[in-house]
């Protein structure tokens, strides 16, 4: 579905009609324009390809300003993709905002997760941590890993430390609980993946 | 002003009085009871202020019957009908928490004067 590339602001707290305190995320979403159109008859898929954000023209390389300059389009740092079932509409030059989205309704939100560097089982895996003292096993050790000489190799799969975190994550079905226009602002309930200033793509759904 | 403070700023309730700690309060609580609504008030001192913006809260202690409460309010919570601010002491302390150990005389507040702090936020 359609979206709409973002950077996350941060989070803050507002109030429900209930009185209950909500925590929304906030993200500076658009203005996108439309780089290319992805058609099933030239590219085999539909999709659009959006841009976001300005940036010097010194920071691209000349392929990708070319692209620019073809389509008479000031250059954008960050382009994305997104699927689209019908290109109806949409044509390049196009710009797109937060008009795109509605207060009430549900939205997936993709981002880069914070990095962790190299976690423990802890933290990484959710492994429960054993006692704080009294012993040479105390503290966050992953225990056993496995049988002896038989299997003799540790079975594939197993959850050890390692690098935690700067992946891709979606999170799905957030409700939005505030449009602005103005400010090309969407309010999130709940928590988006990655840091401040983090880019996320903001994805309408189905509801 | 940053994003967030914007967004804030549009929620934030007018007319909420500046808060300071020793300052004497009356809070007005929404409290529905059915399909009723009535107006509760709890009056004591401010002996905490912590946060900003939106995310601010402050907590009033009062002696009631010789028990002390202490009740936290979300500054721009839509339960808050009105903060009455009766009256100002002098402190020397961000925290009052050291009433919570004292009570009768030893618990008072000295009133402070000349420096009216009526000012809204």
């Amino acid at each position: 579905m359609i979206g709409l590339i973002g950077r996350k602001v941060g989070m803050t707290q507002i109030y429900g009609d209930g009185g209950q305190a909500l925590p929304v995320t906030v993200i500076e979403a658009g203005p996108c324009t439309v780089t290319e159109v992805r058609t099933p008859e030239r590219n085999g898929y539909a999709a659009v390809q959006l841009g976001f954000g300005t940036n010097k023209e010194t920071r691209f390389t000349k392929p990708v300003l070319g692209q620019f300059k073809t389509r008479n389009l000031p250059p954008a740092r960050h382009l994305r993709e997104f699927r689209v079932a019908d290109v109806a509409g949409l044509e390049v030059g196009q710009s797109l905002t937060v008009s795109l989205f509605e207060k009430g309704k549900s939205v997936d939100v993709q981002g880069t997760t914070k990095g962790r560097g190299f976690a423990g089982v802890v933290k990484r895996h959710g492994f429960a941590a054993g006692h704080a003292s009294h012993g040479p096993t105390a503290g966050k050790q992953p225990g056993s890993i496995g049988a002896s000489a038989y299997p003799s190799r540790v079975t594939k799969g197993k959850r050890l430390p390692g690098r935690m975190g700067g992946a891709q994550l979606t999170v799905k079905n957030l409700k939005l609980v505030g449009v602005d226009a103005e400010q090309n602002v969407l309010l999130v309930l709940g928590a988006v993946p990655g840091p401040v200033n983090g880019l996320v793509l903001v994805e309408t759904r189905k509801d | 002003m940053g994003l967030i403070e914007k967004v804030e700023a549009a929620h934030m309730k007018d007319g909420r009085p500046v808060l300071r700690p020793g300052t004497t309060v009356e809070v007005a609580v929404r409290v529905i009871e059915g399909d009723k609504e009535r107006q509760q008030r709890f009056r004591g001192e401010v002996i905490s202020v912590r946060g900003s913006g939106m995310r601010a809260t402050f907590t009033v202690r009062k002696v009631s019957e010789g028990v002390g409460v202490e009740r936290t309010f979300p500054l721009h919570a839509p339960t808050i009908a009105e903060i009455k601010v009766v009256k100002h002491a002098k402190v020397r302390r961000a925290k009052l928490f050291y009433l919570r150990g004292r009570q009768g005389k030893a618990a008072r507040l000295t009133e402070s004067r000349g420096r009216g702090e009526t000012s809204e936020q």
